[in-house]
């Protein structure tokens, strides 16, 4: 019997297994796919959102800001891959500059610090490949660039190391309620799980898991949007994050960098009937790269590595859906943008409210927080040397492209949720995140993962199960 | 700086193009040489393709890769030229004058050493998926025909069942005979272009022998599959290259290889400031294969993309005697005017880029590809202005292969203008 | 008639070969297509080149290849009988491992050295 169970490891799920960590608590942390971070929270645009955009009165403007400032420490607490680039809001008429002035303002009363209205030229000066038709822009000091899934990770990893349990591969079928307990079904042989309290956080699938404990409230809407990665070799493209004026027509694209130094730009949006499409489409990447040209003329997307798509749950109130539903049922449900920023706030107000509703908190007595990850990219020039002479197996590259050394891979292995395939080694160590996608390393890192684990390397996996990547053996 | 840097050569990579390199700077009087290669062993790209036809040129005979590779080690072996294996080359910097080299290896560490001049014979790489943006979904199962190449012949693992290429490259094709040999089905290679990518010898006994289809103007639309691969949608694409509504046919396949071009891999050659030319994807060189740098030379597929293993080896001996010079003071460069070497109309590039006019001895070798494919005959221009100083005919023009002129000393002799331009007669 | 592809040059005539005419070639634009016509048509063969299991090498197959050509309609076959064969490093390049494949003088000879 746990005394919570917490439905989707992604970003929210996670943040808020993380936050109760803290507390003496029997937590579960239930996921139907082989990791977390599978959802919206690894595809999507890495931002850590300044907060001039959600309306005041809505949760998501209340909980910005707090969650970005919250988003900055978690950062650097836990070693996650971050950086505090700034933003600009683009405005290329008369009339879009005054919605200029509209968010400046909206900015200030959620709180946000450091707003400023610039003119085309100031911009310009910012970023040198701007387009020349820009007119005036919003500079935002406060938002930044985040490695979505680390961030996710780093999370669950310390949840999972001070005694939350994480429960991979396991889909919930149903929800009951027995006496003052919610029993849940996962399709498997055991007889359900018992909790005394619910948390659904099952992102672009929580208006089902919702529907299974409480009368409908809410619709998900799921809404695709598209990328491209572009690589590094394009120069110095962009260093802040670059938005279009939102305007009746839509929000236009955002171009950005990521913190490999590669860049993102994206996403379109289009409302689509399959939760679980993450497929792309000629023409939604067109209509990115024709809109993203707008802002930078020069931007040429022949430097793709990668296309993706991530379906965010957005929902019919367009806000975010937080509530005690049913006794014993927290809904952090139709989180979208600027959900991955709000997510530390998030799981502060849910913590609030788990209270209130009768959960009892009480610190415990050892508690072990921080994450410290070696990156080999990262340790000093001076001190490479004795650090590889110390630790042989950070000499040795494996992923070239993005200068990933075997010792890295070795680590990622040993740490609290060991990658199960190849691209949870990408998500975690980085490889096969450059240019080659793979091409050179992705042989090596599945032979270094089986030795690790001693697998047979015709089990290790691509991404999810059933992505199996080799089909046999020649010569047998 | 110290005026005696520890090499007086240093080779990156040792695939056949830095293995050329260090044997002919070592024929021409250098005795301090590193090589220096990424992975256990040498030989490169070579040692997975198993397939036969290299070495017609160099050896006169037609050797598998794996025997051209053990020759030209066996040229190293013999020389006793020092080489470092598993060592990645992390950075290169050019002190005016000497060069530092960063390396790193798990046995010897993370160190520097330093060297009076570099060869730079990285290699390519393969374009992927995402270079060519392919829509749909991203399932397990894609894979660059390199990657799968190395699967079968180096690793002993079948990586597909039902297969469909995308691309008509030499190295797709040649995994179409590969993986049909080892049991799977190749269903088609598909090629977005009028005319195939790959040697018309690979398209007969990779594709015709095992009774492939090649579906020339087509290209796969849409990937299908959650987890791994289900099926493609291949259309036919009109003259823009864009599908055409209405021709969809959907193959069932667990696999798509991919064999859509090499991109020469220049990491290193740019972050020392290298320029780099864009047509090539290589950097700019001189007739000496010197890049922007003085005493940094480059050659085989780092500088441009080959199509015989052959070209590259006689490319990186004349790089490798190259910087023999240059360490030994023969040629003293530096100061001579230079006439830039153009790319006119039809032309795809050039190489070298650059000339040095000084007291030619020798003639210059040309490399170039034509842009579009002709199969009627015609002729490359060269031009010193208007003027046309050498008129070279031609059966057939293909940018699939690799093509030459050479420019005798007395025409160079003679140029007049400030730049040379080599075009596709029209 | 037999239409082929020839493949002495990247031109890539198409041939048209009679075989009740005593193979006589036409499409060829030169003299060289005469000749590839005839034997492609006559007796198509081709060098064979694979792996085998190798037991204790730096990798676990060796590259191989059949020292002349073999009729293309054996291929297959041949192959059934690499399946079946493994070595033991170390080998060396030139080795024969296999001697007369299916029962003709063609060898099976190693394309690589191969140590422990």
């Amino acid at each position: 019997m746990y005394d919570l169970a917490i439905i989707g490891a992604g970003v929210i799920g996670s943040a808020l297994a993380y936050t109760l960590s803290a507390y003496d608590l029997r937590i579960l942390l239930i996921e139907k796919e082989n990791d977390v971070a599978m959802g919206a929270s690894r595809a999507n645009t890495a931002l850590i959102h300044a907060g001039f955009d959600p309306l005041s009165e809505s949760l998501m403007g209340q909980l910005n800001v707090e969650g970005m400032r919250r988003c900055y420490e978690l950062c650097r607490e836990l070693d996650v891959e971050h950086r505090n680039t700034g933003a600009m809001v683009l405005a290329f008429s008369k009339e879009e500059e005054e919605t200029l002035e509209v968010l400046f303002q909206r900015g200030l009363a959620n709180g946000c610090r450091g707003l400023e209205i610039i003119s085309g030229q100031a911009a310009r000066e910012k970023e040198p490949h701007l387009s020349g038709e820009v007119f005036a822009a919003l500079w935002a000091p406060e938002a930044g660039v985040i490695n979505p899934w680390e961030f996710t990770l780093a999370m669950a990893e310390v949840a999972v190391r001070n005694g939350a349990e994480l429960r991979l591969n396991t889909e919930v079928t149903g929800l009951a309620r027995e006496g003052t307990v919610w029993r849940i079904e996962t399709g498997g042989e055991d007889r359900g799980i018992r909790a005394r309290f619910l948390v659904n956080a099952a992102g672009v699938e929580s208006d089902r898991i919702h529907n299974m404990a409480a009368p409908p409230a809410f619709q998900i809407l799921p809404t695709r949007g598209q990328y491209y990665l572009l690589d590094r070799t394009v120069g110095p493209l962009v260093h802040s994050i670059l938005f279009n004026t939102p305007t009746r027509a839509g929000k236009g694209v955002t171009v950005s960098p990521t913190i490999h130094d590669n860049f993102l730009i994206g996403p379109d949006s289009e409302i689509i009937c399959d939760r679980t499409d993450t497929g792309v489409t000629r023409s939604a990447l067109d209509e990115i790269a024709r809109l993203a040209r707008r802002i930078i003329p020069s931007l040429d997307v022949r430097a793709s590595i990668r296309n993706f798509a991530g379906v965010r749950a957005n929902s019919c109130h367009n806000d975010f859906f937080i509530d005690m539903a049913a006794e014993g049922f927290l809904d952090l449900a139709a989180i979208k943008s600027p959900g991955l920023t709000a997510a530390p706030a998030i799981a502060r107000l849910a913590r609030d409210l788990l209270e209130e509703a009768g959960l009892s908190m009480t610190k415990k007595e050892k508690w072990t927080g921080g994450r410290k990850v070696v990156r080999f990219k990262e340790i000093p020039e001076a001190e490479r040397e004795t650090f590889i002479r110390d630790h042989p197996l950070y000499g040795r590259v494996i992923c070239r492209c993005e200068a990933i050394t075997e010792g890295e891979i070795v680590a990622a292995m040993q740490r609290e949720i060991p990658p199960v395939s190849v691209d949870r080694m990408k998500r975690r160590a980085g490889t096969g995140m450059g240019r080659c996608q793979g091409g050179f390393c992705g042989p090596r890192v599945l032979e270094i993962m089986a030795r690790e684990t001693g697998r047979d390397p015709l089990e290790i996996e691509e991404d999810g199960r059933g992505s199996y990547i080799l089909t046999g053996r020649t010569k047998e | 700086m110290a005026m005696n840097p520890d090499y007086e050569l240093v080779v990156i990579g040792g695939g056949p193009a830095g293995l050329g390199a260090a044997a002919a700077a070592y024929d021409a009087g250098l005795r301090r040489i590193l090589l220096v290669e990424r992975d256990l062993e040498a030989g490169g790209i070579l040692n997975q393709c198993i397939h036969n036809g290299f070495g017609l040129h160099i050896f006169k005979e037609e050797l598998t890769g794996p025997e051209y590779a053990g020759r030209i080690i066996d040229e190293i072996r013999e020389r006793g030229i020092a080489c470092l294996f598993d060592t990645m080359v992390l950075s290169l910097e050019d002190l005016g004058g000497v060069k530092r080299i960063g390396l790193m290896s798990m046995t010897e560490g993370y160190r520097h050493v330093t060297a009076a001049t570099v060869v730079l014979a990285m290699g390519c790489r393969e374009r992927t998926r995402g270079a060519i943006q392919t829509p749909g979904t991203r399932p397990s199962g894609i894979l660059t025909a390199g990657t799968a190449q190395r699967y079968v012949n180096m690793e002993g693992y079948q990586v597909g069942r039902r297969v469909i290429i995308l691309g008509s490259g030499d190295i797709g094709l040649i995994m179409a005979r590969r993986m049909t040999l080892e049991g799977a089905r190749v269903l088609a290679c598909v090629e977005i272009m009028p005319y195939p990518g790959g040697l018309s010898r690979n398209i007969v006994q990779c594709l015709e022998d095992f009774g492939i289809p090649l579906l020339l103007s087509h290209t796969i639309s849409r990937i299908e599959g959650r987890r791994r691969v289900e099926a493609v949608t291949v259309q036919k694409v009109g003259e823009d290259r864009r599908p055409i509504p209405g021709t969809e046919e959907v193959f069932e396949v667990d696999t798509v290889l991919l064999s859509v071009g090499l991109i020469p891999e220049n990491e290193l050659s740019r972050a020392a400031g290298i320029k780099m030319d864009p047509l090539t994807g290589g950097p700019y060189v001189f007739e000496n294969l010197e890049t922007s740098i003085p005493g940094i030379f480059a050659c085989g597929n780092v500088l441009h993309v080959h199509d015989l293993v052959d070209h590259v080896t006689k490319e990186s001996r004349r790089a490798g005697k190259a910087a023999a010079e240059r360490v030994l003071g023969e040629k003293a460069g530096g100061d001579a005017p230079v006439i830039p070497l153009l790319p006119g109309p039809g032309m795809g590039y050039v190489l070298p880029q650059k000339i040095r006019k000084e007291d030619f001895e020798d003639s210059i070798r040309v490399f170039f590809r034509v842009r579009e494919p002709r199969m009627t005959p015609g002729r490359i221009l060269v031009r010193d202005g208007e003027k046309v100083i050498l008129s070279a005919r031609r059966p057939y023009m293909l940018p699939g292969e690799m093509d030459y002129v050479d420019l005798k000393p007395e025409i160079l002799s003679a140029v007049t203008g400030d730049h040379l331009t080599l075009a596709v007669e029209s | 008639m037999k239409e082929i592809t020839c493949i002495i040059c990247p031109q890539g005539c198409r041939l048209r070969v009679d075989e009740d005419r005593d193979f006589e070639v036409t499409g060829n634009r030169c003299i060289r297509g005469v000749s590839y016509g005839k034997s492609e048509v006559r007796n198509p063969v081709r060098i064979l080149t694979s792996t085998v299991r190798i037991k204790n090498g730096s990798h676990p197959r060796l590259p191989v290849k059949s020292d002349r050509p073999l009729p293309k309609e054996d291929l297959m076959e041949a192959m059934a009988v690499l399946d079946e064969v493994e070595l033991e490093a170390p080998v060396n390049r030139g080795d024969v491992i296999l001697e007369g494949i299916l029962g003709t003088s063609v060898n099976i000879v190693a394309t690589r050295d191969m140590a422990k």
